[in-house]
């Protein structure tokens, strides 16, 4: 879960900038919305630790990241948050494979080789695991990504501008692995977007593909 | 993953920046090594054979000549010097020992020397095979000259003829030849290279070859002469009084091994230290081009490292990549000039070896070479601190959001 009460963060040089206030239960999602410099990327790196702030409260799978030491802030980081930057940032140097390594070397982990394949099983990538990152096609690069940003199981996953540059048939796709990807985990899931086309997709799969017990899906203009 | 296989992947996606830092820092490190182990092996074989030598008594002229010659075979000899005189010397109070050197003839490119078995004892060497010469003409050869001769097809008790002069080319005293009886055991010493005889040995071939008739070739015997003589002092003090007495007293003169070979390794001191210099600057691009290839690795892995610090890296764990690249292109460029630095060694001694001059291998490992290595990996860390520093204050936000 995340909950925020009177969040701001002030960047150097600028004005203090009010964050929303939000409460978004485990599992369920929240849509940030608004243009360019409203706060959404701010938002999520409040929430994953790589901003803290002084002012307000923040508490994301019940820890205020602020309040951890910086060692602690990066492993409860990892540990925590699955993070789906707009640019996918994959190694060119490492393959497919050890790119999802990189999570278990971040934490300094052994790399467990079989969770790596199923995680790019479930993302349907599995065959891919030995090319390097230049051959694969945009899609695929986006399942990789994916991949590494739910490797862990996290709690929480943050995703910025995930649909940016991507067409209609890309961006169906990548919020419908997104969304798969949160209810597998039981994630709390946030989408800092512009992109109107990302609510449709995301309702039908937590609506429909969940009608059992639909999760709720949280909207915040920014 | 560990981190010297993530290091070792990250090297391995730039293959020819890695090579050219690994070149550059093997052509350093090849450099000095080359010089610690020529320079090393040449003082100690300098050493090794000056060893029991105080002073050599030889014809006047460069008294460096006089020493090349006389102690280490590789210089020819400045002239040679009456018998009588030194039998005289011989009998000074001062002179413990005195064994003279008689140089003129050689096989294969082998001086051979006439002298007496004092010059085997000087070095403690031992018999391999036969035994030591018993009269004029028989000859006893060192390691490195039996070998070459057994290669020739020389056996103890064979005979064979040696050639007019110091080198190869000499014309061949055929009607004296002399009797191979003996070889020595390998004393890593110039008797490895050396033919040995008895100093009449010399005289009968050269009188033989040059004698007109029974009245020129007694003219000759009382003319006798030798080339030069290494004498040993009966006491210390004899160092300041023996040369001069010589230098001023005969037409001869006495050199100081001691003093001549500081002298040159004072000449080549230059030399080796502008080399030394050299492989010292080498050695400093070596570093500035590692830390530039760490810097660059560090702004073109940017996103990498920023992917990894929002994994939950902490800073010390992209440090730890850094520093084990360091690791890895030194460990790499050291290895590779150890191997440089030796092969190119090992040339230079072949190269010596087919001049008969002093032995030189590529296979000796000094001391000071784990020191050279050691001073490799910590310029390897210097080079690493400020990309480790830049890992540290990485700005992983700004980096994640750029486009």
């Amino acid at each position: 879960m995340i909950v925020s009460q009177q969040l701001c963060y002030q960047y150097p040089g600028s004005a203090a900038l009010a964050l929303p206030q939000v409460s978004v239960a485990q599992g369920a999602a929240l849509v940030l919305r608004g243009s360019s410099g409203s706060g959404k990327s701010t938002f999520l790196a409040l929430a994953a630790g790589l901003l803290t702030t002084a002012l307000g409260t923040l508490e994301v799978a019940g820890q205020n990241p602020a309040h951890l030491g910086s060692r602690q802030r990066d492993a409860w980081r990892g540990r925590t948050v699955g993070f789906l930057p707009q640019r996918l940032h994959l190694s060119d140097a490492l393959s497919v494979f050890d790119n999802l390594g990189l999570a278990y070397f971040a934490l300094g982990t052994p790399a467990s080789s079989g969770h790596i394949m199923r995680s790019l099983e479930a993302l349907g990538v599995a065959d891919l695991a030995r090319r390097l990152p230049h051959t694969l096609s945009g899609g695929q690069a986006q399942r990789v990504a994916l991949a590494r940003a739910v490797l862990m199981e996290p709690q929480v996953i943050l995703a910025d501008e995930p649909t940016a540059s991507l067409d209609d048939d890309a961006a169906r796709s990548a919020i419908t692995l997104l969304a798969r990807a949160a209810l597998h985990c039981n994630a709390t899931l946030v989408i800092a977007t512009h992109d109107a086309r990302v609510h449709p997709v995301l309702e039908a799969v937590f609506m429909n593909e969940n009608s059992l017990s639909p999760k709720e899906i949280l909207h915040k203009q920014l | 993953m560990k981190t010297i296989v993530l290091a070792w992947q990250y090297i391995r996606s730039r293959p020819l920046a890695a090579a050219l830092n690994v070149l550059l820092l093997a052509l350093g490190l090849a450099s000095i090594n080359f010089l610690l182990l020529v320079q090393h092996q040449v003082q100690a074989s300098f050493e090794r054979d000056l060893q029991g030598i105080d002073v050599v008594v030889g014809a006047k002229g460069s008294p460096l000549q006089l020493i090349l010659a006389g102690v280490f075979h590789i210089d020819v000899p400045p002239g040679n010097i009456p018998l009588a005189e030194v039998a005289a010397l011989a009998k000074n109070p001062q002179v413990k020992k005195l064994i003279p050197i008689s140089l003129g003839d050689s096989f294969a490119g082998y001086r051979i020397v006439g002298t007496t078995q004092d010059y085997i004892n000087l070095y403690s060497a031992k018999m391999d095979s036969g035994q030591l010469w018993t009269a004029p003409m028989h000859a006893v050869a060192g390691y490195s000259a039996a070998q070459a001769m057994a290669g020739a097809g020389l056996q103890p008790g064979m005979p064979f003829v040696g050639n007019h002069g110091l080198g190869a080319t000499g014309h061949p005293h055929g009607e004296s030849p002399y009797f191979l009886v003996g070889t020595l055991q390998k004393c890593d010493c110039v008797l490895d290279r050396l033919i040995l005889t008895m100093t009449e040995s010399v005289w009968q071939v050269h009188e033989k070859a040059t004698a007109l008739d029974d009245e020129d070739r007694k003219i000759m015997q009382e003319e006798r002469e030798v080339t030069m003589a290494l004498v040993q002092y009966s006491s210390p003090m004899a160092a300041v009084s023996f040369p001069r007495f010589v230098n001023t007293t005969t037409e001869m003169q006495a050199a100081a091994p001691a003093i001549e070979i500081t002298r040159l390794f004072r000449l080549l001191g230059v030399g080796t230290d502008v080399l030394r210099g050299f492989a010292a600057v080498l050695l400093l691009i070596a570093t500035i081009s590692l830390l530039i290839a760490l810097w660059n690795a560090l702004r073109e892995r940017q996103a990498d490292w920023a992917m990894l610090r929002l994994l939950g890296a902490p800073p010390a764990r992209i440090a730890g990549v850094l520093v084990w690249q360091a690791l890895l292109l030194t460990l790499a460029g050291g290895v590779l000039g150890l191997a440089l630095g030796h092969l190119l060694t090992g040339l230079v001694g072949y190269l010596l070896a087919a001049d008969r001059s002093i032995p030189i291998t590529g296979w000796t490992w000094l001391p000071e070479q784990t020191w050279v290595l050691a001073g490799a990996v910590a310029m390897a860390l210097v080079a690493a601190l400020l990309p480790v520093w830049a890992a540290y204050k990485l700005d992983v936000l700004k980096i994640l959001q750029s486009r």
